[in-house]
């Protein structure tokens, strides 16, 4: 009876915790899909090479090798041991206990050992990095927009990691005595390498003492779980499910390479085909509602993949910290591009949903302005780091430059510098107020020199 | 020694056609100091009896820095001016004096209609070197002497490019030591992005300060430069530190040939 209950208390929580989590899985691509199309489904095999490469071989994480390899720890443990909660679905929904270990025989030793020691390899990286967070003066922890909920977030996911693998390592170890003791229902499996130390700390309980530790620690490790499933999409945290499709639909041209406009393409090819009086090729029965505008002004007027890295940034930082104009104390900074991005493209998708769906004229606010200033924009010096550093190829720059072309194509914004360059561009073919006539001057000079 | 650049259209109309199109850029055409690296990259191409040509008046700003200022359009025309130039004299191949207008031309023309085979000068001088055309190694000004390269954005993270600047620099047989922050993890000299043309934003500092206290902590007493913008901000960052008594910032083509003996 007391089987029956637990499996079906078990079962609801599953089932809860599935809905939210898909739920809000449905609500993160319904934002997504907000932005601009893009195609990304060229070169197949080398975007299963690039996320091959660079999410599951880690290639970009291990550049800054202290974080790097601890991080590898915490990945490895997290992929392996989901194989031990597996095993503990399906004990919970059957009432079973520890059902691979019959069918394993001595592997299942070999791989209870295994999990035991990445789980305290995960335990101690998550604490290295708890103190690296909050006790080291590691610069990119501590920018401005990592103050309050980003700080938050990121302690709380280490230490429900260092819960989670405590209670893992309890659970076993309590077990190991209820093995040791006989008890009915513990049958003889697993071995114990790192467990074995925290058995002390239950030794001294009675029989039914052992057995609550060993089911306390069980609900809990799995409690936990669902209570991370449910959690991790609402945080950076995410980044664990979306590196995978993110790196996938890598921007596979040269990082140098910014994208050529395909609207202001039909513009310039019609001026220049010489026919003033050209118009584009008779669109008459299907008018497109209104004119996409030029560049990027709010969260719509980026690419789905734009917004699909704004999902999968993990704040590490890593851009900020090479970013030049950030390293020079300028206002900008590339992880709060990503953030700012991701906050508003909720808010949107929060407002959208409030009106049922139609969301007409908007609610007044944009990403340009609202969240990320002219100034910020204005800083970058388009040197590519950002993107070169970050470990699942998202580009702050590209929302950067995005945003200048609206700022400068729609309206008409710019620093008055950049201005004067244009009309030279314009007037005199060069950036600045020389001559075109001039620029073979210095042919002339070579051919007088001695 | 006197030398003599002919334009394609000279070139042309004598019948002839160039082994390589020399794409000098704005500030290699109008600007004094870059001026002289364009010069030494003609005199390396002519020491190495490669025939090449220029535009001359008829080459025009990329639009490099109008498109990374977001003024797509004006990028676009300058493209499609100089497309419609590079192709009526059916240009095959061209060398770059900028890395900016290397990576313009290569990335960015072809979808609109300009596909060229395009190098960046030091690509271009290594394989000269490897390829026997140009001799180095008379005379030596530059062995045993410290010499930092600082990469150029648009080259390296731009295009991968780390090691023919490099392998150039080795026929130098000079002390090449590398900078806390290079090659992927370079670190810019603060003038991409249209910043060349603008005061920079509020901050604590100039990025090419930064940059040069990365030189400084070489002991380098050369700056190798593949970049007119690089080479400027290096320079001021250089005398901003008051080590331009000691300190020279020189682009690889200058180096090249000063150790040829070309200039």
């Amino acid at each position: 009876m007391a089987h029956l209950i637990g499996q079906l208390t078990f079962l609801v929580l599953l089932g809860t915790a599935g809905f939210f989590f898909a739920r809000r899985i449905g609500q993160i691509r319904k934002n997504i899909q907000l932005g601009r199309d893009v195609d990304r489904s060229d070169r197949k095999s080398e975007r299963w090479a690039t996320m091959a490469r660079v999410a599951m071989g880690q290639s970009k994480m291990v550049v800054r090798p202290v974080a790097g390899i601890m991080h590898l720890v915490i990945y490895a443990g997290f992929i392996l041991i989901n194989i031990e909660v597996l095993e503990i679905l399906i004990d919970g929904i059957f009432g079973t206990h520890r059902v691979f270990a019959p069918y394993l025989g001595g592997f299942y030793d070999v791989l209870i050992g295994l999990f035991e020691w990445l789980a305290l390899g995960v335990l101690v990286a998550c604490v290295v990095f708890l103190v690296r967070r909050n006790v080291l003066p590691i610069a990119r922890f501590r920018s401005p927009e990592m103050k309050g909920w980003p700080k938050n977030d990121a302690n709380i996911i280490l230490v429900v990691e260092v819960l989670l693998m405590f209670a893992f390592l309890s659970m076993n170890a309590a077990d190991g005595i209820a093995q040791a003791r006989g008890l009915d229902h513990y049958i003889a499996a697993g071995s114990f390498p790192v467990s074995q130390w925290l058995q002390p700390l239950y030794a001294g309980l009675s029989d039914a003492g052992v057995v609550a530790v060993e089911r306390g620690a069980w609900w809990f490790h799995i409690v936990g779980i669902l209570g991370f499933l449910v959690y991790v999409p609402y945080s950076k945290h995410f980044h664990i499910f979306l590196a995978f499709p993110n790196t996938w639909y890598s921007d596979l041209t040269p990082a140098g390479q910014l994208d050529n406009m395909a609207a202001v393409k039909k513009e310039v090819d019609l001026m220049m085909s010489g026919d003033p009086f050209a118009a584009p090729a008779e669109p008459a029965s299907d008018v497109p509602a209104e004119p996409a505008p030029f560049g990027a002004k709010d969260v719509k007027d980026l690419t789905w993949k734009q917004l699909m890295e704004a999902y999968s940034c993990t704040e590490c930082g890593r851009c900020t910290s090479v970013c030049p104009a950030n390293a020079t104390g300028k206002l900008l900074s590339p992880r709060k591009v990503m953030m700012d991005t991701r906050d508003r493209v909720e808010e949107v998708g929060r407002a959208i949903n409030a009106a049922g769906g139609d969301w007409g004229q908007g609610d007044g606010k944009s990403l340009l302005g609202d969240y990320i200033s002219e100034e910020e924009l204005w800083a970058c010096t388009s040197c590519q780091a950002c993107v070169e550093a970050c470990p699942i190829n998202i580009s702050p720059m590209g929302i950067i430059l995005d945003m200048r072309r609206s700022l400068i194509m729609e309206d008409s914004k710019a620093p008055e510098p950049i201005t004067a360059m244009f009309n030279n561009v314009e007037n005199n073919g060069a950036p600045w107020a020389f001559p075109a006539a001039d620029r073979g001057k210095w042919t002339d000079e070579l051919a007088n020199e001695s | 020694m006197a030398l003599t650049v002919p334009t394609l259209a000279e070139m042309n109309a004598r019948g002839e056609s160039p082994e390589v199109l020399f794409w000098v850029g704005c500030a290699g055409s109008f600007d004094d100091r870059a001026k002289r690296i364009t010069k030494a990259i003609a005199r390396i191409l002519n020491a190495a009896e490669v025939p090449f040509a220029v535009l001359g008046a008829e080459e025009s700003c990329t639009g490099d820095p109008a498109k990374r200022a977001g003024n797509e359009f004006l990028f676009q025309m300058q493209a499609a001016q100089n497309i419609a130039v590079l192709n009526g004299y059916g240009v095959k191949r061209i060398v770059t004096g900028c890395p900016h207008c290397f990576n313009t031309l290569k990335n960015e023309y072809p979808e609109l209609g300009g596909d060229y085979e395009v190098m960046h000068h030091t690509q271009f001088i290594q394989q000269l070197i490897a390829d026997g055309r140009l001799k180095v190694a008379d005379g030596q000004p530059f062995k045993g002497k410290r010499i930092t390269f600082h990469d150029p954005c648009y080259l390296g993270r731009g295009n991968g490019e780390y090691e023919a600047p490099r392998a150039a620099l080795a026929a130098l047989d000079a002390d090449l030591v590398e900078m806390r922050r290079c090659k992927k993890n370079g670190l810019c000299c603060g003038a991409g992005g249209a910043q060349m043309f603008k005061d920079a934003e509020k901050g604590n500092r100039e990025v090419n300060h930064e940059r040069t206290d990365d030189v400084l902590a070489t002991g380098a007493k050369v700056v190798a430069t593949g970049c007119p913008f690089c080479n400027t901000m290096m320079t001021d960052g250089v005398k901003n530190a008051e080590r331009e008594g000691d300190i020279e910032v020189k682009d690889i083509a200058e180096l090249i040939a000063e150790a040829a003996d070309l200039l």
